[in-house]
């Protein structure tokens, strides 16, 4: 671990300048940034923490519900709103990592989790992420738990989170402070960037943006399911997840968002698959066809070959039970 | 005076006839509460006077190694050495090696073998200035991969397998694949150094230390006599820490050279590369056998690897020869060369992967003989070892077998696959034999008998399997002493030197030392009763002969006695074949959906003489079942194909079963004697329970969906890839 300065903010716009210089970090639940500091992947000069800021509240908004930046992963899917109207994102929480990591774990710091990409873990070989122009190892190397979608010749890094999956088939949008003390918000699919020549920037944040929370409209659909394929019961990244949050009337998909892990380089979402769906009477052979739709977008690498055929099934499972 | 024993026949066991009556009984752990508690000391735990901390550094490619900024990470703030001595070691020694294995630091054979030791005030300061270091390395990655090389060695032929095959009424041919796979103990590799004048005294996480301090003796070029190590605790070893490592090498060449202590701890990144893996395989399996499924010709010839001037490779088809009948027979390993990190023993080297292979195949034969799986084995048990001719010492297998089914319910299983599904899950069981070669090495132990109890002394290692507490009841139960006036003292190269924990030789070599020390003392008593040894009975405390009956305390007479024993594996190992046998059964779940695969409960059976005390063997069976499922499922150390680099090196990318994946295990002793395994008549247990576990997952997936897979892990997406 590199040396650092340790500030430990006493509000936001506090946290917020204290991060605008070029090298800063903020500190949540320290989960990921640890680590990834004691491997020198990350090392911040400053690191400012944020865990006593108070943006922990998880509070009404109309239909809707405010998740602070700083609610614990395990918080959050304990409350009794979020299971009872948005399960979907309480049963991703809940699929990830283990409970003493969600203990920990944040609402922010969970959407920004770096990829558990070996290849950027590993400071011994090049990664474009890490350093950015050096190269890519993972193209043409072990690529068992890489993305098929949303991939480029500099990164194939998978995006890791479950929470984050869910957040995406729900419309959440992600609030943001900037150092100057402007607000900002985003919408999921525009918070997070494609890797293009630049895999090093992963979002649209800018030094010093703190993000202060997420908001979540009223669910739009009553049958709402996160199914993750992992290599073993527990403590596992996503090969395959899915998340869906789907509305019937009269036999028909009123509405669906689907989202799915272990596939993207950012928490994935195609409007095209939900837009075929949306409106149609559910059936084996539509299904099919939204797979298709899908998944024929996707490159596979040798070693993640296997995530289309998987995925396949785990989403025509999923539609089968959701429109049921 | 020392009593010594060569275990050339079989023994008289007097241990049933003593009166204590602890002897292999659920005893605690003496230590159990300094461990949960944290009051044990592990050997990075304790820091003398004045330690600095060293942090190994990896070479980053293959070759010549040159560092590129070593005056600048020299001057680094808190940084007192970078030391890239030639005395440094390539990777850890192989077990019971006793000298040290490759060194050096300008060449590196692997990716990740460590190349220099940092030094600094704080560890903070010296894993900062270790990853500051610039390497560089300028050769190319020699081959990495088993198919790129002439592998060495030639198999055991008997008879000849290609007309049994070929005459035979059932035949078969398969591969099957396993992977790399690390020990992964909850401890890393981690050493304390310190000198006082030309002795060095070296706290460190090791599982063999008469072996260990010769390796580091000669790995330094100095006196063996003038090394003493300490191992009072150690977290875990599945083989991993058999030999010297690199930690302890480096720690005292630093501690010579800035003339304070030094620990170094290796990052859990460098465990997996440093200590010995378990090699990837490659088993051809060859099966002939009549319309009956009596077995005419058998075939494992399996491709391992390691690296140059390694002595090791592993043994997988150790059990092979002698598991079960067939005259027809081709048989033996051959070792690939590679420029991976060094393989090694791990948890039943051998057996684990060897058994675990052989025993899917047998699951095959059985389908397509059209036998139920148990009966297969049942008539395929050679009544003596098929390929050297040697009587068996005991044969614990049919009674495994037998036992094992009934208790597990294997009687209702449904005889063909895909027969029971709950939603999208298939349901089916799988069963698989288990063997274990056993041995015994050699070992001393003290006894000293003062008025306040016995106090055991040895440098045996406790490496979490138990030691503590086996050794208790052992001397307790010979001398006549409840388990709390027995002091056992273990891990330290000043006691007497013990076997070491390993090949799950530990227990019953060491253990036969203490229980010859205590009758050293028995004698000693009895002549103080005026009576023959034989006629001696010792209970809590007190003497009693025929009618006389005294208080130890008085026949010591505020003196003490001390007994010397020493044991050493001879004939009895050589003219007879000894082994461990057992039987596993599982029942799972996988899913049509997604491939994945949950065990739903798991049984094992085991015979394996004396069982000493049956809560710590009994939790040695649930690690081993464990360690099953996890090589059954889970369990996979991905080696780069371009450059042979360990690339998933941490605990969450490197799979081992969680408590998730455990359903609960029920484990079954026979009760059985082994008279040819030593006074004692206790066989080892350690390493049994792993070997043939992760078959009988493996087959029980075939039960339950029809999908036979031959590389393991069956991770979902190969499991998927049968039912598509
Ligand atoms: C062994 C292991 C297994 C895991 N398994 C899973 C899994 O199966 N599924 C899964 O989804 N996750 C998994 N995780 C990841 C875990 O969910 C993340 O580590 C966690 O959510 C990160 O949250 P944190 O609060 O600890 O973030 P931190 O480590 O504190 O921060 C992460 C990053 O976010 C930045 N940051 C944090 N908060 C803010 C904010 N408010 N504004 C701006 N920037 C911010 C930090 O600067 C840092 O760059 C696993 C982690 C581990 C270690």
């Amino acid at each position: 671990m590199r040396p650092f300065d340790y500030i430990r903010a006493e509000d936001p716009a506090a946290a917020r300048s204290a991060a605008a210089g070029s090298n800063a970090a903020f500190l949540s639940g320290g989960t990921n940034l640890l680590d990834l500091m004691k491997l020198e992947v990350m090392a911040p000069d400053t690191v400012v923490d944020i865990s006593r800021l108070g943006l922990d509240a998880i509070e009404d908004d109309g239909d809707g519900l405010r998740i602070g930046a700083t609610a614990t992963n395990s918080d959050l899917a304990a409350d009794m709103r979020v299971r009872k109207h948005w399960p979907v994102l309480s049963r991703a929480l809940l699929a990830g990592a283990s409970g003493q990591l969600r203990n920990k774990a944040t609402t922010g710091g969970n959407l920004l989790q770096r990829t558990r990409c070996p290849y950027f873990y590993d400071t011994d070989t090049p990664c474009n992420k890490r350093t950015p122009g050096e190269g890519c190892s993972a193209i043409g190397g072990e690529t068992r738990n890489h993305a098929i979608l949303g991939t480029s010749d500099h990164c194939i890094a998978l995006h890791p989170s479950d929470m984050a999956v869910a957040l995406r088939a729900l419309d959440t949008t992600v609030e943001v402070e900037a150092a100057d003390g402007t607000s900002k918000s985003y919408e999921m699919d525009d918070f997070y960037r494609l890797p293009g020549d630049t895999p090093h920037r992963e979002t649209v944040l800018e030094a010093g943006d703190l993000i202060t929370g997420v908001r979540l409209p009223a669910p739009k659909g009553d049958r709402q399911i996160y199914r993750k394929v992992r290599d073993r019961a527990s403590y596992a990244f996503a090969l395959v997840s899915v998340a869906a949050v789907i509305r019937m009337e009269n036999g028909r998909i009123a509405h669906a968002a689907l989202a799915f892990g272990g596939l993207g380089t950012k928490p994935w979402r195609d409007p095209d698959f939900d837009t075929l769906l949306t409106g149609e009477a559910p059936s084996r052979a539509l299904f099919d066809e939204a797979a298709d739709v899908l998944l024929g977008r996707a490159v596979s690498h040798g070693g993640d070959d296997f995530k289309i055929p998987m995925a396949r099934r785990v989403l025509r499972a999923v539609l089968e039970e959701a429109t049921q | 005076m020392t009593l010594d024993l060569k275990v050339d026949g079989q023994s008289e066991d007097r241990a049933e006839t003593y009166a204590q009556g602890i002897l292999g009984t659920p005893e605690d752990r003496p230590d159990g509460h300094a461990k949960v508690s944290g009051a044990a000391t592990y050997a990075a735990d304790d820091l003398p006077e004045g330690c600095v901390f060293g942090m190994l550094v990896r070479a980053p490619g293959h070759g010549g190694v040159t560092v590129l900024n070593e005056d600048e990470v020299r001057g680094t703030a808190g940084v007192l050495a970078v030391i890239r001595d030639p005395r440094m070691i390539r990777n850890a020694a192989q077990g019971t090696a006793n000298a040290a294995p490759v060194q050096g630091v300008d060449q590196a054979d692997y990716i990740g073998q460590p190349v220099a030791l940092v030094v600094a005030e704080t560890a903070e300061a010296a894993q900062h200035a270790a990853q500051s270091l610039r390497l560089r390395t300028d050769g190319e990655a020699g081959p990495v991969n088993p198919d790129d090389v002439e592998a060495e060695g030639e198999p055991d032929t008997m008879g000849d397998l290609d007309a049994a095959m070929a005459d035979a009424a059932h035949a078969l041919d398969v591969v099957y694949t396993t992977p790399s796979m690390t020990s992964a103990p909850m401890e890393p590799h981690a050493a304390v150094a310190w000198w006082e004048g030309d002795r060095l005294t070296v706290r460190s996480a090791l599982q063999m230390l008469k072996y260990n301090r010769n390796e580091l003796a000669d790995s330094l070029g100095i006196d063996p006599e003038h090394v003493r190590l300490l191992a009072p605790f150690v977290g875990g070893g599945f083989g991993s820490k058999l030999g010297i490592s690199a930690d302890a090498v480096a720690a005292a060449i630093a501690a010579q050279e800035l003339g304070r202590p030094v620990r170094v701890v290796q990052h859990r990144r460098q465990v997996f590369e440093t200590v010995t893996r378990r090699s990837e395989t490659r088993q051809r399996i060859r099966l002939a056998a009549d319309d009956r499924g009596r077995l005419t010709g058998i075939g494992h010839e399996s491709l391992v690897s390691n690296l140059p001037d390694e002595a090791f490779s592993e043994p997988v088809s150790q059990a092979t020869y002698f598991a079960y009948a067939g005259a027809h027979r081709v048989i033996g390993e051959r070792l690939a060369r590679l420029n991976r990190p060094a393989s090694g023993s791990v948890r039943a080297p051998g057996e684990a992967v060897g058994v675990t292979t052989f025993e899917c195949a047998m699951d095959e034969l059985a389908s397509e003989v059209g036998i139920d799986p148990v009966e297969l084995r049942l008539r395929n048990i050679p009544d003596k070892d098929p390929h050297s001719g040697l009587p068996f010492s005991s044969h614990t297998l049919a009674r495994s077998l037998n036992e094992g089914a009934a208790r597990f319910g294997w009687a209702d299983r449904p005889s063909s696959p895909r027969a029971r599904r709950e939603g999208e899950w298939w349901i089916g069981t799988g069963m698989a034999a288990a063997f274990r070669v056993n041995m015994m090495l050699e070992a001393e132990a003290r006894i000293t008998l003062t008025p306040d109890g016995a106090v055991v002394e040895t440098d045996m290692t406790d490496i979490g399997t138990g030691t503590y507490a086996i050794l208790t009841q052992i001397a307790g139960e010979a001398l006549g002493l409840p388990v709390d006036r027995v002091d056992v003292r273990l891990g330290d190269t000043t006691y007497p030197p013990g076997s070491g924990s390993g090949g799950s030789f530990g227990a019953a070599t060491t253990g036969n030392a203490v229980w010859l020390a205590a009758q050293e003392i028995r004698q000693a008593i009895a002549q103080r009763m005026n009576c023959a040894e034989s006629d001696l009975t010792l209970k809590d405390g007190t003497a009693i002969c025929g009618n006389t009956s005294r208080a130890v305390v008085e026949l010591l007479d505020g003196a003490s006695l001390e007994g010397h024993g020493h044991v050493t594996g001879g004939k009895a190992f050589q003219d007879v074949r000894q082994s461990t046998f057992g039987a596993h059964f599982a029942e799972v779940a996988v899913s049509d959906v997604t491939g994945e695969v949950r065990v739903r409960r798991m049984h094992g059976t085991f015979g394996a003489g004396r069982i000493l005390n049956e809560k710590t063997a009994r939790s040695q069976c649930h690690g081993g079942m464990t360690w099953g499922i996890g090589m059954a499922l889970t369990e996979n150390m991905v080696h780069d194909r371009r450059d042979g680099h360990i690339v998933n090196r941490d605990f969450a990318e490197y799979h081992m079963a969680v408590n998730a994946d455990v359903p609960p295990l029920d484990v079954h002793f026979l009760d059985e004697r082994d008279p040819w395994a030593g006074p004692l008549q206790a066989k080892g247990i350690g390493e049994l329970g792993i070997c043939g576990a992760g078959a009988a997952v493996i087959n029980a997936i075939h039960h339950a969906c029809g999908v036979r897979v031959r590389d393991l892990p069956a991770t979902p997406d190969r499991v998927l890839a049968g039912l598509e």
